[in-house]
């Protein structure tokens, strides 16, 4: 009777949980990652360039709200647009003419902000090579089964990017910091969307694998903006990344988009400019890469099946209260300039002839004066013994 | 005339002592001082260790009990065996096991032992008399006719490092020595696979190294559900709270976890370091809605809407961590008087037992319902008190598959004991341990190649004396660590696994090796040009003047001569 009980036990437990690695393996199959990370950064400074924070910071929204949350995005912007002086509505940054969508909501995390961000503190996010004090919120913490999506903007041009108008990352040197990701497995896939003048040069020279790059014009072409607000007087966005926000705003968590969809967005005929992509490197076929394998956060679940049957009682946690009554020491500041000393001596001491010529610690003093100096002295030192109360 | 002739010949000195100078000084002291330093590497013995052959060394020790072995064979029984399984994993991968087995008989204080009623007492009883070490085991083998074991199981592992083999009824006791033993062999193999390691365990821990392409399903969801090996963990328990108004909830947290959860990752101390905390977050909503399923008169969750749970929650966790450590969250939810009860249903639409679900490498969420506990006439804020034992027990389940600590499924025949107060067995935390030191030794060696790749490749970078001393300890210990594990001594191995690992990772993630000394060649020869252009081209026009003048010379004494 033991014994058929225990063989359906057994039975059952190892059908059920066999049917549930089948189904789940399944989903596990498709991607292969089991966290997202975003790397949105934006390059440029300076009023005039308000598009580029626009631009990124509309990503990020659109990051956001597909399910990845800020401590697994590394935002960098390069000025600070919201609260610049030059702002007509400050603490906002729109997306759309006439102020429609504003993408600096309440709960913007910037990580790098202003000068920081630089092309050094960018690879050194990107290889990890970063100081022991950094937090975790500047760190980009991948493990080897993470999606990355890494968004530039800025202006740039053939093989290179620029920082804060005095510096740039060139191709080959991203492409390089890309080989140490991948030497060290900081990475499952990596998607890299940049949206600057001839952008196309920048995903060249890559030749790790598993890696995906979108541009918005290729060499020799300018990537144009595209519209500007007459109220705020800058042009808003680039119409690479408007029309990429315009087609993840579609977009919704448990959706099946896939990544040709992707390449279709902003042709010549909206874009002016025309738009790259490279997926030789990719080892998926990229139709069956979802947009949320990348924009989106979409977890891998198991129900648990296994319970351990405890039994003992809690213990009772011993309470270690720290001692209240503590000896309360006073303290008090040692008087710096004991003038309450002299001033005391001196009421005190105005028996004894000559003795403020004492305090002074002269050691030529005349013979029948000696006898006050040193009872003087003495009476001296009583008093500063008297003083740490 | 002769002053012509000094000038001339002054002048051509000194061009030429420039031009020596120049050479012989300046060309040196340009390379001395634009060389970047770069501390000596052990590059050979880094190569050396590229090339890994790992060795596993597994002790078993088979005991014959009474009734097995008649007296005769007894005597003829061999002391010892050893066997070798080689495996060739990739063109720098190569694995060797070996078994050594040992052959006793039982002393008649084990045959005591196994004179118990069920295999669990003889278990315990038998744990009382010996000690085993770590890494290895024991196999005890029972007669076909002892009844400690149930009729269709052959195989009882228990809770330390023991297992109790029964022989099978093939075999008849008086067939010979040979017969039996070779019979025994393919069990006490399969009995290892399950409690040590197994080739698709170490295949699998060998991944960094070796991107393989896919073994089985389970074999790929069990490794993308562990985490990967970190010297340090961070465990975190919240409380999640939607309806302070309707519920005011306690829970022992400190208690249980020290009664709990602490044995277990005390006996784990040798593997990594854990940090635990706690958090209660109020109103903390779900981001699905619970759908009502009249029939049961509860709200039920389907499985395609838990994965939809976790991202509006972890905004909110936030986390306590200073360090870089991986993060295991636990979340236990207490649904909303409205929301009451709420079930997680599986893909059959049954209800799950356990009422939890986990994600795999970030932790896991249970379901709690106690709308059991008061009546429609309460009054609201209701105490509740939460029984921990019930949560933790789902908890230490997620934490042990989390962690990798839970066995595959065993074969057909064999009946795994359930594990104990501390949540462990001994046997899983030596399959643990193996796994781990593997999976060590193979990042450690790549890191470490890597590293030494690109400091050959870029010839710019600065090797500072830190790095240069990271990189050799960690080479140290990597050659310690393979020995260890050959030798078979389990726990050296994996601490100097472990030592080997931060320290290729300290020098390889040192700041210092950022490579911003990235020169195009035009660049360089835009800031040479403007610094020696203009200090070469004299001289060199000079010493072509010379050579011209000599040339003429010679040929005006030729014409001379002729």
């Amino acid at each position: 009777m033991k014994i058929l009980g225990l063989l359906s036990l057994l039975a059952t437990h190892l059908s059920a949980n066999s049917v549930n690695i089948e189904e789940n393996a399944g989903q596990f199959f498709s991607s292969g990652h089991t966290n997202n990370w975003a790397v949105l950064v934006c390059t440029s400074r300076f009023w005039f360039n308000y598009r580029h924070v626009a631009n990124t910071l509309s990503v990020y929204r659109s990051v956001k709200r597909l399910g990845i949350p800020d401590s697994h995005i590394v935002l960098m912007l390069a000025d600070d647009m919201a609260c610049n002086h030059r702002n007509p509505k400050p603490a906002t940054v729109f997306s759309h003419k006439n102020m429609e969508l504003n993408v600096y909501g309440d709960d913007v995390e910037v990580d790098y902000r202003g000068y920081e961000v630089t092309v050094e503190n960018f690879l050194r996010v990107l290889t990890g090579r970063l100081p022991p004090s950094t937090p975790r919120s500047k760190r980009l913490l991948s493990d080897d089964r993470s999606n990355i999506l890494i968004y530039l903007t800025g202006h740039g041009g053939n093989g290179f990017l620029k920082f804060q108008d005095s510096e740039e990352i060139s191709n080959v040197e991203l492409a390089d910091a890309f080989q140490q990701m991948w030497q060290k497995r900081r990475y499952n896939e990596l998607l890299f969307i940049i949206d600057t003048c001839q952008g196309a040069s920048m995903y060249e020279r890559f030749y790790s694998p598993n890696l995906m790059a979108l541009a918005s014009s290729q060499v020799g072409e300018d990537s144009l903006s595209h519209q500007p607000d007459l109220a705020i007087g800058v042009h808003l966005m680039d119409r690479y990344t408007f029309y990429l926000l315009e087609f993840l705003e579609d977009i919704h968590p448990a959706s099946k988009s896939n990544m040709n969809d992707l390449f279709k967005v902003c042709p010549k005929s909206q874009c002016v400019s025309t738009p790259g992509h490279r997926t030789d490197l990719f080892l998926r076929d990229p139709g069956s890469a979802l947009i949320t394998d990348f924009f989106g956060s979409v977890r891998k679940v198991e129900i648990t099946m296994e319970t351990v049957n405890l039994t003992d009682p809690i213990e009772q946690v011993e309470q270690n209260f720290v001692n209240e009554d503590l000896q309360k020491e006073s303290y008090s500041y040692v008087d710096q300039l004991p003038v309450s000393e002299i001033i005391h001596q001196t009421l005190a001491g105005e028996d004894a002839p000559g003795s403020i010529v004492a305090v002074g610690g002269n050691g030529l003093v005349m013979p029948p004066v000696f006898h006050f100096y040193f009872t003087v002295t003495r009476h001296d030192v009583a008093t500063r013994q008297e003083e740490p109360d | 005339m002769a002053t012509t002739e000094v000038e001339r010949r002054r002048g051509q000195l000194a061009a030429l002592s420039i031009a020596v100078v120049v050479i012989v000084v300046g060309v040196p002291l340009w390379w001395k001082t634009t060389e970047t330093y770069r501390a000596w590497l052990p590059v050979s013995q880094i190569n050396e260790l590229s090339n890994l052959q790992l060795q596993l060394s597994a002790d078993v020790e088979v005991v014959f009990a009474r009734g097995t072995v008649t007296p005769e064979q007894q005597k003829k029984v061999p002391l010892t065996r050893t066997q070798d399984e080689e495996h060739s994993v990739d063109e720098d991968t190569a694995l060797r096991y070996r078994y050594e087995t040992r052959y006793r008989t039982a002393t008649i204080m084990e045959e005591d032992a196994l004179d118990q009623p069920t295999a669990a007492e003889a278990d315990l009883s038998l744990h009382t008399l010996s000690e085993c070490p770590c890494g290895s085991l024991v196999v005890y083998v029972i007669p076909e006719s002892s009844s400690l074991l149930p009729q269709d199981v052959d195989v009882y592992i228990g809770q330390r490092r023991t297992a109790l083999l029964r022989i099978g009824g093939q075999i008849r006791v008086g067939k010979t020595l040979d017969l039996l033993l070779a019979h025994l062999e393919p069990r006490i193999k399969q009995v290892l696979q399950v409690m040590s390691f197994s080739h698709t365990d170490i295949t699998a821990a060998l991944s960094d190294r070796v991107r393989l392409s896919p073994g089985n399903k389970e074999s790929i969801a069990d490794s993308m559900r562990t985490f990967k090996s970190s010297p340090g963990y961070e465990i975190t328990f919240s409380l999640l709270n939607p309806d302070p108004k309707s519920h005011r909830l306690h829970w022992d947290i400190e208690g249980a976890v020290q009664t709990y959860i602490q044995p277990l990752l005390t006996k784990l101390a040798s593997v990594a370091n854990f940090s635990i905390d706690s958090q209660t977050l109020y109103y903390a909503m779900l981001g699905v809605n619970p759908r009502f399923d009249s029939s049961l008169g509860a709200y039920t969750l389907s499985p395609d809407s838990l994965a939809h749970m976790i991202n509006p929650v972890e905004a909110r966790l936030g986390s306590n961590a200073a360090s870089s450590n991986p993060v295991l969250n636990f979340l236990l939810y207490v649904p909303d008087a409205q929301h009451s009860p709420l079930h997680i249903h599986d893909s059959k639409k049954q209800e799950v037992p356990t009422n939890a679900f986990h994600s795999p490498r970030w932790g896991g969420i249970m379901v709690y319902n106690v709308d059991g506990f008061y009546g429609p006439e309460a009054v609201f804020p209701v105490d509740l008190n939460i029984n921990m034992a019930k949560v933790m027990g789902v908890f230490l389940a997620q934490l042990r598959l989390l962690l990798g600590v839970q066995s595959p499924n065993a074969p057909s025949g064999f009946l795994v004991a359930p594990c104990s107060r501390t949540g462990l067995a001994d046997w899983e935390l030596d399959r643990l341990m193996w796994s781990r030191s593997v999976e060590n030794v193979a990042t450690a060696t790549t890191t470490i190649t890597s590293l030494a790749q690109l400091l050959d490749q870029i010839g710019n970078i600065v090797i500072n004396d830190n790095i240069a001393e990271q990189v050799s300890s960690a080479v140290t210990s990597l050659q310690l660590a393979v020995a260890e594990l050959e030798a078979g001594n389990l726990r050296f191995a994996l601490q100097y696994s472990k030592e080997a690992i931060l320290a290729s990772e300290r020098a390889f993630f040192d700041p210092s090796l950022l490579h911003l000394l990235y020169f195009p060649d035009d660049q360089k020869f835009a800031i040479y040009i403007p610094l020696f252009l203009p200090m070469c081209v004299p001289i060199l026009l000079s010493l072509l003047k010379i050579v011209s003048d000599a040339r003429q010379k010679r040929r005006e004494k030729q014409a001379k001569k002729d």
